[in-house]
């Protein structure tokens, strides 16, 4: 039945394309749909572009396995709309025609503006491509028992043909549609959530039963560490040598009756305990097992271990309140049982992959901490301040959310449809934290990837929820997808072929070129989708954020608020932005450990850039604003 | 020549008081979202302390962000969309945009 609905969404919005394809034969009608759009289906259409996989897929992913730090992702995205609404929505729509360089553009005429600003809506379309990219990978995988890879070009060949085909138009009904979707469809996710309650041996409503995962006592004897119940037999161990020359056993291989099963050694001064962990292992012939038998169904992990101190039975809430979920989670004495990969190796033909337990009290999972060390050295504070910045800078600096300025007829409808965007976009970050949290708690989380945490936990309720859960989610990825690639294909078309190059094109070799763009930089996500398969989407975009932030903003703040701007402080400034996100991020710690290589290695030890580079962005518009004063002899005024 | 605002011969009424008010609501905003960071930073305990219905001061924090940039996006709509009314009355008689 999954595959049937989410074939039959999939057709209806294909069908959509071909329909409005149809009307669109001119430039402006590809780029902006024609500027006509109401404004409340462009708000909710906004709300479809930006509420893309990272929203949805990363931010409950990374709730559901670090807690509030996921959303912090929701808070910061959100709070990036006021910057949209209040300093550059009505001045955008004011000053553009297609793209954000037409409105930077607008005071100077200046080609170099042209090249730079073209260059980075492309740099930061394919930057935020990627996550949505390693969203449809990991949805396919589930959905249709593809693997990633397929999922990536699947999404990728649908969104060509929706954006080849129709333009801005179909991009933007089929966002609205998928919008509205997401907020109904969430909202019935998180009802279902508070009326499961909480329990601390969740079973998904008695379809999967609760699997207890347990700790034994050891003993050590001549190197070898031992269970101490009868049940248990010594298999093999996983240890390393220290370079004192002292033997640590960190898992032990335990025989049970019917299975294999693996333990971490755990040392409290005299005893040593053994602690159960999640164990998957690929034998030789292909053939897969999960904590010793065998399962080819994804490993599913996250509960409660105690509720507000209780535990077992007596824990059972029972139906809760939206407040007194959250309460309960807070609480001190509720400890979460979380998982952490813990180990890869090879044991004979076996490859074996364990997971630990890490048992954490509410009070911590309810608080920022957890993946953002705000308790940790100043440059562990310092990446909290720059994501939180990048957050907020960067959304109103995202060329496809720019452009869906220009798809309504005046600045007032700009206005408007920014703030039911908000209240569309606002209530359903907040409805991220309960989601995330029901995975957390409902023992649907995959840690090979917890992208899939939202679509899981709606599989816990039942297949229905999920068909229609993961087919949202998959237009989520087409419907931002193609938003993009229009940016992207605008960029090239207009800002770079059509205006820098000056070559003289009518309207429909313009829409010819654009569809080809598509086609190109189409490919292109295809390719990085594939690439860097498993990181958490919402982590990924916020890199995307910190480019946009860097490159775009300074420039547009700028142009609109000192009259001493000029045209070659605006191209130095995004220059500067672009290199210095990009360059940042390619030599973090993050992409070290990518890279294979150690984090300490790094030469620059943040993961987010957004603290200096965008800083950086803005005192160079400013440096070589002044220097260039009397050369150009413009001041960039625009009101 | 395609390099024209959209909106051209849409009239934009109360352009200078909205870009006033539009900076005047990012500054308050950016305001308490900097002290949400700055909270964060300084003393991420303070964040666990319970402060109404049982909730702690992270999530009150949170969702307060979110709703109060909401209230504050109405209250800029309500505004200017009343400026906008009174302009283009004004202009309609002869005024000034």
């Amino acid at each position: 039945m999954a595959f049937i609905i989410f074939a039959a969404f999939v057709t209806f919005v294909l069908f959509l394309s071909f329909y409005f394809a149809r009307q669109t034969k001119s430039a402006s009608g590809f780029f902006t749909a024609g500027g006509q759009i109401h404004w409340a289906v462009n708000g909710v259409s906004f709300a479809g572009d930006y509420l893309s996989a990272a929203s949805f897929l990363g931010i409950c992913g990374m709730i559901a396995v670090v807690g509030y730090d996921g959303f912090l992702y929701s808070i910061g995205y959100l709070a990036g709309w006021v910057v949209a609404l209040f300093i550059v929505a009505e001045p955008m729509k004011r000053l553009g025609k297609y793209t954000f360089t037409d409105a930077l553009d607008s005071t100077f005429n200046s080609p170099g503006i042209r090249l730079a600003a073209g260059i980075s809506t492309l740099i930061v379309s394919i930057c935020y491509l990627i996550p949505q990219m390693v969203g449809a990978g990991v949805l396919v995988t589930p959905l249709l028992g593809l693997p990633h890879a397929v999922g990536v070009i699947m999404v990728g060949t649908i969104v060509i043909i929706i954006v080849a085909t129709a333009g801005m138009k179909s991009t933007t009904y089929v966002q609205f549609i998928k919008g509205a979707l997401l907020i109904i469809f969430s909202t019935i996710l998180v009802i279902a959530v508070c009326r499961r309650g909480l329990s601390t041996e969740p079973d998904q409503g008695g379809k999967k039963p609760f699997y207890n995962y347990r700790k034994i006592s050891a003993i050590q004897e001549n190197g070898r560490v031992l269970p101490a119940e009868a049940e248990f037999k010594f298999a093999v161990q996983q240890a390393h040598t220290t370079p004192q020359g002292e033997l640590v056993v960190d898992f032990v291989k335990l025989e049970e009756k019917d299975r294999f099963t693996w333990w971490k050694v755990s040392k409290n001064n005299e005893t040593i305990e053994l602690v159960e962990t999640a164990s998957v292992t690929i034998r030789g012939d292909g053939s897969r097992f999960i904590n010793g038998i065998e399962n080819n169904n994804e490993l599913q992990l996250g509960s409660l271990v105690q509720i507000a101190g209780k535990s077992g039975k007596d824990a059972n809430t029972g139906s809760v309140g939206v407040f007194k979920l959250l309460t309960l989670l807070s609480d001190k004495d509720t400890i979460v049982k979380r998982w952490k990969k813990a180990a890869v190796f090879s044991d004979g033909d076996h490859m074996v992959t364990l997971f630990a337990p890490i048992e954490t009290a509410g009070n911590k999972i309810m608080r920022p901490g957890l993946q953002f060390k705000v308790e940790g050295t100043m440059l562990q504070r310092l990446d909290f301040i720059s994501l939180m910045l990048a957050l907020f800078c960067g959304t109103a600096a995202l060329p496809h959310i720019l452009i869906r300025y220009y798809t309504v007829p005046s600045p007032a409808c700009a206005r408007k449809s920014t703030i039911v965007a908000i209240a569309t976009i606002g209530f359903f970050y907040i409805l991220t934290l309960y989601m995330g949290l029901g995975a957390m708690v409902n023992g649907v989380v995959n840690p090979f990837s917890d992208n899939m945490s939202a679509p899981l936990l709606a599989r816990s309720f039942n297949t229905f929820l999920f068909a229609v859960i993961s087919a949202i989610a998959f237009a989520t990825v087409l419907g931002t997808v193609s938003g993009l690639i229009i940016a992207a294909s605008g960029a090239v078309a207009h800002d770079l072929l059509d205006r820098f190059y000056n070559l003289q094109f009518n309207e429909r070799q313009k829409v010819i070129i654009g569809k080809a763009a598509a086609f190109t930089v189409g490919l292109i996500a295809i390719i990085l989708g594939i690439v860097f398969q498993g990181m958490n989407v919402s982590y990924l975009v916020g890199w995307a954020f910190a480019v946009a932030a860097s490159a775009n903003l300074p420039a547009i703040i700028m142009l609109l608020f000192w009259k001493r701007t000029t045209a070659a402080g605006i191209i130095a400034s995004i220059t500067v932005g672009v290199i210095a996100a990009v360059g940042m991020i390619l030599l973090s710690p993050d992409m070290f450990e990518r890279y294979g290589l150690l984090r300490s290695q790094a030469p620059f030890q943040l993961n987010q850039p957004g603290v200096i580079s965008i800083p950086l962005s803005f005192i160079t518009l400013v440096i070589v604003s002044l220097l260039t004063q009397k050369k150009n002899g413009q001041a960039a005024a625009t009101e | 020549m395609l390099h024209e605002p959209a909106g051209k011969n849409i009239p934009n009424y109360a352009v200078g008081y909205k870009s006033r008010l539009g900076v005047l609501m990012f500054i308050i905003y950016a305001i308490i979202y900097g002290g949400f960071v700055a909270v964060n930073v300084a003393k991420p305990t303070l964040m666990e302390k319970k402060i109404i219905f049982g909730l702690n001061l992270a999530v009150v924090y949170g969702f307060g962000l979110i709703i109060f940039a909401l209230i504050l996006a109405v209250i800029y709509n309500h505004l200017c969309t009343s400026q906008e009314r009174r302009h283009s009355k004004n202009a309609a008689k002869g005024g000034q945009k």
